[in-house]
């Protein structure tokens, strides 16, 4: 009887250990789909308190004191970034940044207190190309951020260096390459959720702009080639998402077919562009910094810290729960590049043989000065070859309201082949036609992106 | 008197060795006839273990069954630097991946998936050995086959999932990992990939047959236990000479669902919905990725998926949206 009392209390103990790792119930679901799919959001209420605890924004210390007195760009010097602001103003942005990202070193932990206009320390230079990132996102990722924004306190939390952030993972160790080869993959890691998935999507995704969807879009094959690695490695992005954000799949993908967008929520639009703002602010704004950073900031490969979803989100759908900190501090929700003038910083137009391209100003689908004369050569183009066609594409930045800017495209594609028809080139010679890549056009105000292109063949 | 009502069976039965029945010509004698009587195991089954039969074809299947298990474990302890406590920490996590998909069906270096290939190589040598071994066994005893071809049925999933499919793929990455939680993330994985495995009717059907083996199971298992006390449990006898534990047992299904199986058909039924669980299994993972590419759009198009009101605001992908002019 002792042997058996004995064997029971092994299992019970056995039990208990295999479900330490697990939360105890019960959990609240909520529906937010048709009845019947599975579309529900599951949340621990005990979690969620302490998640709701440590993502509280700070109150606002000082009201804003508006533009009166002399400009910060007259009484101090190398303000290039803020200086349009009142000296009180100013004042309050330096100080509202101070407690953002160092309160406990205080102003000298990027100012030199005998001279605060110089840029000797490292931390003042990054400290005013973040200053840049923040309202370049602001301006130019409303996709993602809308009109509620990011401050540095998003990230930061208080911290110099924000909590979650990532650096490349160090290849695997072979030794011989004999035995033992991990394929990156099979670590019990808190970014893919503990799962056994690639523990480092982020340089695939985040860094590098590899293809994250690999369902298939048609019933049957039709050559569409994704391996179960490569969804694996995408699973991967979900999980570091799914986790990041504290959510499940539903939260953006509908039950039946993760690929299909219809019946999805809307959140999932707003996470696709969060994916690529991730992707372009380590690319344009941290990767560049790399040299700026002394080596102890570095990671194990001495790459910069960068960003994901986690970074802003920290474990909760919205950051700090979608509070509305950066109204209080307009001149974060402007760039230096909505004040200048519409056309400036346009490429010159591009008027090969074969492939024309033109730029337009923001907002505006005529072409202007240097540009139009791009419009007259490509005429010259089309006459000297009577039987050449030329096909026509239309594209738009990404910032600003996205139906707008789609009927922007077509209206510039669509001004480009009135102009070419109306110089007397056969109508049937020139066609409208849908681009096929986007990349370029995803990186906010970008002057590059509002063009169009021509493809003479 | 003791009787047998628990899972733990309480009497057992401990006499000289059981040898079986005498074996015919040109079977080697046994050696051994003092066998083992365990009372743990005793408490389960039999107590009585062995005798054993190995021959030529199960020593073969052992040894190419170990290396298979050696290649894979020692491939896991390297992973985490032959560091015992780490192993066994992350044992779950740790495993043998296949080759990457840049090497289609060639041989892969030993490091960059050859080592899968072995290891897949030599436990399905091993399988199969064990599989003609369960067939001669039975044939030796002048029994039937049924267990050498359930078996089959669960091989057909296993080279299914590790041989037929990728080569038909043309791609060794297509197969299944040696690892328990990257096996299940790799389970997932192929759902998504191929646009959710619910819609697949093989995936349906397997699922159906699984249920329903173990449904039979517990109701067969339970009319047995609950007959016993009039001698149900020996079945072979009542199949032969029905006494009142199979009439009690007729008569109780008939009561409660107007219907039921006979002794031995009831046994028809459980060995062919088990048997049709892989079968079925195997059929729909053969047709992802070879014929279908996404069960949820193929299940659209038969108007197998119904459609559902939709909730949200439609949502169209911005990759599509962002390119701008559709003339």
């Amino acid at each position: 009887m002792s042997a058996l009392r004995t064997s029971v209390w092994v299992a019970l103990l056995a039990a208990a250990t295999l479900l330490a790792g697990c939360e105890r119930p019960p959990v609240d679901t909520v529906q937010r789909g048709y009845r019947g799919t599975g579309m529900e959001l599951v949340y621990n209420p005990r979690t969620a308190v302490t998640v709701a605890q440590a993502n509280q924004a700070p109150p606002v210390t000082e009201p804003a004191s508006g533009d009166a007195g002399p400009k910060a760009k007259d009484i101090y010097r190398n303000v290039p970034l803020l200086g349009h602001l009142g000296v009180a103003e100013f004042t309050r942005y330096m100080a509202a940044i101070t407690e953002w990202v160092a309160p406990e070193q205080g102003c000298n932990y990027c100012h030199d207190p005998a001279n605060m206009g110089d840029d000797s320390k490292y931390t003042k230079v990054i400290a005013r190309r973040m200053i840049e990132m923040t309202q370049h996102i602001n301006v130019g990722w409303k996709p993602h951020v809308a009109e509620t924004g990011v401050t540095c306190y998003t990230c930061h939390r208080g911290k110099a260096v924000p909590l979650q952030v990532w650096y490349k993972a160090p290849p695997q160790d072979l030794k011989s390459n004999f035995i033992g080869d991990r394929f990156g993959q099979n670590a019990p890691m808190k970014m893919v959720g503990l799962s056994s998935l690639t523990y480092d999507p982020y340089s695939l995704f985040l860094l590098g702009d590899a293809t994250i969807g690999i369902g298939a879009a048609t019933a049957l094959p039709t050559g569409h080639v994704a391996s179960i690695l490569q969804t694996e490695h995408t699973y991967g992005l979900m999980m570091h998402m799914s986790d990041g954000l504290g959510v499940n799949c539903t939260y953006c993908h509908n039950t039946r077919n993760f690929k299909s967008w219809e019946g999805s929520p809307p959140q999932r639009t707003t996470a696709w562009h969060g994916i690529r703002m991730a992707r372009e602010l380590n690319n344009d704004y941290l990767e560049p910094l790399t040299k700026s950073f002394p080596p102890n900031r570095l990671g194990p490969l001495g790459d910069v810290a960068k960003v994901n979803c986690a970074t802003c989100h920290q474990g909760v759908y919205k950051p700090l729960f979608g509070a509305q900190m950066a109204k209080n501090y307009p001149a974060l929700m402007v760039s230096a590049s909505t004040q200048v003038k519409a056309t400036d910083g346009l490429p010159p137009p591009m008027a090969a043989a074969t492939r024309s391209v033109l730029y337009f100003g923001v907002g505006s689908s005529a072409l202007e000065g240097e540009q139009a004369k791009g419009l007259t050569q490509l005429i010259a183009t089309l006459s000297a070859q009577p039987v050449a066609k030329a096909s026509i594409s239309g594209y738009h930045s990404a910032s600003g309201e996205l139906a707008a800017n789609q009927e922007l495209a077509k209206n510039r594609a669509v001004k480009v082949r009135d102009a070419i028809v109306a110089a007397g080139i056969a109508p049937a010679r020139v066609m409208l036609d849908k681009p096929l890549q986007a990349e370029a056009n995803l990186s906010g105000e970008d002057p590059a992106a509002r063009r169009v292109e021509v493809t003479v063949k | 008197m003791a009787d047998y009502q628990n899972l733990f069976t309480q009497v057992q039965a401990i006499g000289p060795s059981n040898l079986g029945v005498p074996l015919g010509e040109g079977h080697s004698p046994r050696t051994g006839t003092d066998l083992p009587q365990v009372h743990l195991f005793g408490r389960l089954g039999m107590p009585q273990i062995g005798p054993v039969y190995l021959g030529p074809l199960g020593i073969a299947s052992i040894i190419f069954g170990v290396a298979s298990f050696n290649i894979i474990g020692f491939n896991m302890l390297a992973q985490v630097n032959w560091d015992i406590v780490q192993f066994v920490r992350q044992l779950f996590w740790l495993s043998l991946e296949p080759p990457a998909p840049e090497y289609g069906l060639s041989l892969p270096p030993l490091n960059q998936g050859g080592w899968w290939l072995m290891a897949g190589g030599f436990l399905t040598v091993s399988i199969l050995l064990w599989w003609v071994r369960m067939y001669t066994r039975a044939r030796a005893l002048g029994m039937g086959t049924h267990v050498a071809w359930a078996f089959a049925a669960a091989i057909w999933l296993f080279l299914v999932l590790g041989f037929i499919r990728p080569v038909l793929m043309g791609s060794w990455s297509e197969a299944v990992p040696f690892g328990i939680f990257p096996h299940l993330d790799w389970t997932a994985a192929f759902s998504i990939r191929y646009g959710n495995l619910f819609y697949n009717p093989f995936h349906a059907l397997s699922i159906a047959f699984l249920y329903g083996a173990t449904l039979l199971f517990a109701m067969h298992g339970a009319t047995i236990l609950a007959v016993s006390r009039f001698g149900g449990e020996r079945e072979l006898e009542q199949i032969a000479d029905r006494g009142t534990a199979s009439e009690r047992a007729a008569l109780f299904w008939r009561w409660t669902m107007g219907f039921n199986a006979t002794t031995e058909s009831i046994h028809r039924w459980a060995w062919w919905f088990a048997v049709l669980c892989p079968l079925t299994g195997g059929i729909g993972i053969l047709l992802t990725g070879t014929v279908v590419d996404n069960w949820f759009l193929w299940a659209v198009k038969h108007g197998v998926a119904p459609p559902y009101p939709l909730v949200f605001p439609p949502a169209v992908d911005p990759a599509t949206l962002l390119q701008g002019v559709k003339p």
